[in-house]
């Protein structure tokens, strides 16, 4: 087996604000194999925007220097702050509407990218840019390029993201729940158009979604965030049938479909500055045992390439919880 | 876009019409008879009648809005009941220097406000930041001829590096009139001296003049870059690896400015009437020392005619920036619609 694209080691982020310190990460691991698609999956809070935002070292103010490694093809750009990585790591973000500025032309925002980036004079890149407008089914490509931001719908604005996020010719392409500011119909046809471009061009993929029906889908293997921790990760398929920690557990049992959102658990994430001692899921366990407050549990390793941080998760819960 | 020019001339009209109206009204409503200040104090009913009916301020009032309105249209303000001089020569005569002052003075707040502005966002709550907002305090609230006064104390008598007051050294005189715009007309003329002699006398004045204006617009800078770095598109910029430089200076700055460049637009009209004190203090012979002694001569003639033609000019600045902010940010012609 090759190495992976993307490798995250014990990834631990802290910020200080006026509110206090808060361990937004802590030793996160995560791995992304060449070719492969892994989804992150979490309630907001959970972490999964500052993970990516330390991937593509864009960390807001006030971050301490993170803790832990960032391998992107075998190299570690915590450091430099992703700039060697930038351009082969495609970024998907999350709401096209507030992503692209709106007094520049959109062609003119990707083809900086490009220029910064990718090999070529702007000519080359205009080609391959109206190429890729093709390859996104922009209606019009060539004029698309002229085009300001509002002039194009919402979905249509995706197509755009994913085209810049294709530009520079990346390993890796990481979006960041890039259809829930889009209606339901878009939103299949740019996950469709994503997934295909992904298999197509035989990219690797990270996938940041509270939603389990996309994640199904688009992602061969899931790591489950809970309050800045992995809770649990493996093939998505055997996490989905049979969860093992009591956080994931509550999660599908609440929605048995699998296909709607991540809503409802008793309780709430933690603020992250004040996050509980020991397990940080355990004030919302069902159950809880003594030393669950006391340290926090190890990540465990299962077959079947699974592992998860709980050690009582062979345990059933309890028939009222959840359901 | 074009057709979005067209439709702010057009909405500038009914605006520079009701501006000839209200004129030829305040003028009947300021006290003062100007027949009897001409006259003189030992003139009698008679003479004065006689420059009435020279004036035609014995006509009907609607008459005489009538014949105002005609006469402004076609660019006649009548005669200066000061000077007997023709008032449009006069003015004329005194616009550009004004003109001069107050572009000079925006060229300096905007140029300096905008870069001040943007390194006071870039450092947010850093030396430069504090150091600017105390700036932009700072010119707001210094009073203009306070400031004239210590910028004459200390450059022209202390250290005696740039003229008192006026507009060009009486040695070196005035160069051949073109555009009226002494800058211009010396490099017109082929004479480097003449326009380094304007340039060290527009320099105090300038300075004076532009402060307000430079608080102004390095405060609205500031805001305008911190609020657009908050903007999705710019973490989204940064992901996506844009350079830092040409983030904040191209990238966020475009977004800033559009509200700066409607600043701009109501400074204008500030700066116009901050010019009437920096002109009476530096001797400057532009169309506010003309206002200041219109008015003290009750010469309502000049005075309607410095009101329609600052009226005029603040018109065509306001459609500038108009269309200056059509340019920056295409939404806004397209808002128009």
């Amino acid at each position: 087996m090759s190495a992976p694209v993307l490798a995250v080691e014990g990834l631990g982020v802290r910020l200080r604000s006026d509110r206090g310190i808060a361990d937004i990460l802590d030793d996160v691991s995560i791995t992304v194999p060449r070719g492969g698609t892994v989804g992150v999956v979490g309630e907001s809070g959970c972490g999964k925007s500052t993970l990516l935002r330390a991937i593509l070292g864009i960390l807001p103010r006030g971050a301490e220097p993170p803790k832990g490694r960032i391998l992107f093809e075998g190299r570690d750009i915590l450091p430099d702050r992703a700039a060697s990585a930038r351009g082969r790591i495609g970024f998907v973000p999350q709401d096209p509407y507030l992503s692209l500025n709106p007094v520049f032309r959109a062609g003119d925002q990707i083809l900086e990218i490009m220029r910064r980036h990718a090999r070529g004079s702007r000519a080359e890149h205009k080609r391959r840019l109206v190429e890729l407008f093709r390859a996104v089914q922009l209606p019009d490509p060539e004029a698309a390029l002229r085009k300001y931001p509002h002039q194009f719908s919402g979905g249509q604005r995706q197509r755009l993201l994913i085209a810049a996020a294709m530009s520079c010719d990346p390993a890796l392409i990481i979006a960041d729940e890039p259809t829930t500011a889009l209606d339901v119909t878009t939103q299949r046809e740019i996950l469709a158009l994503l997934r295909g471009l992904v298999v197509e061009r035989g990219l690797s993929l990270l996938f940041v979604t509270h939603d389990f029906g996309v994640l199904a889908n688009l992602c061969a293997e899931v790591t489950v965030l809970y309050a800045g921790r992995v809770a649990e990760a493996g093939p998505t398929r055997d996490v989905l049938d049979a969860p093992r920690h009591p956080y994931t557990r509550l999660l599908l049992a609440c929605h048995p479909d699998r296909a709607t959102d991540l809503l409802g658990i008793p309780g709430t994430v933690p603020a992250a500055t004040a996050q509980p001692g020991g397990c940080r899921f355990h004030p919302r366990c069902p159950i809880i045992h003594s030393g669950c407050v006391v340290e926090p549990p190890p990540l465990l390793p299962l077959p079947g390439d699974r592992a998860v941080a709980c050690p009582w998760h062979a345990d059933p819960l309890p028939e009222t919880i959840g359901g | 876009m074009a057709r979005y020019v067209l439709r702010r001339l057009l909405l500038a009209l009914p605006a520079l019409f009701g501006l000839v109206i209200l004129t030829f009204v305040l003028s009947r409503v300021i006290p003062g008879d100007p027949a009897a200040t001409l006259a003189g104090d030992g003139a009698t009913p008679a003479q004065i009648a006689e420059l009435r009916a020279q004036y035609g301020l014995d006509r009907p009032i609607l008459e005489q809005a009538v014949i105002h309105v005609r006469q402004v249209l076609t660019g006649d303000f009548g005669r200066s009941i000061f000077s007997g001089r023709p008032v449009a020569e006069e003015i004329a005569q005194r616009l550009p220097a004004t003109l001069e002052l107050t572009f000079a003075a925006l060229f300096l707040a905007t140029f300096l406000g905008i870069p001040l502005g943007l390194v006071a966002a870039l450092n947010h709550n850093g030396p430069v930041d504090h150091l600017v907002r105390l700036l932009s305090v700072g010119g707001l609230a210094i009073a203009s001829f306070w400031l004239a006064i210590m910028l004459q104390l200390v450059f022209s008598m202390d250290l005696d590096v740039l003229p008192l007051r006026g507009r060009v050294d009486v040695a070196t005189g005035l160069p051949p009139r073109v555009t009226g715009f002494v800058l211009v007309d010396s490099l017109v003329a082929g004479r480097p001296d003449m326009f380094m002699d304007a340039l060290r006398h527009l320099a105090l004045p300038a300075i004076t003049l532009s402060l307000p204006g430079l608080a102004t617009i390095a405060r609205f800078t500031r805001s305008g870059v911190l609020e657009t770095l908050q903007k999705d598109f710019v973490l989204y910029a940064r992901a996506a690896g844009y350079g830092r430089i040409r983030l904040a200076a191209i990238y966020v700055l475009r977004n800033a400015v559009t509200l700066v460049v409607t600043q701009v637009g109501l400074l204008f009209g500030a700066l116009i009437s901050g010019a009437v004190a920096v002109e009476a203090i530096f001797d400057w012979p532009g169309l506010g020392t003309y206002a200041v002694q219109a008015i003290l001569s009750a010469d309502y003639k000049a005075l309607l005619a410095v009101t329609m033609v600052v009226g005029v000019v603040y018109a065509v600045v306001n459609v500038t920036v108009d269309v200056a902010q059509a340019l920056i940010d295409p939404r806004v012609a397209e808002d128009a619609r």
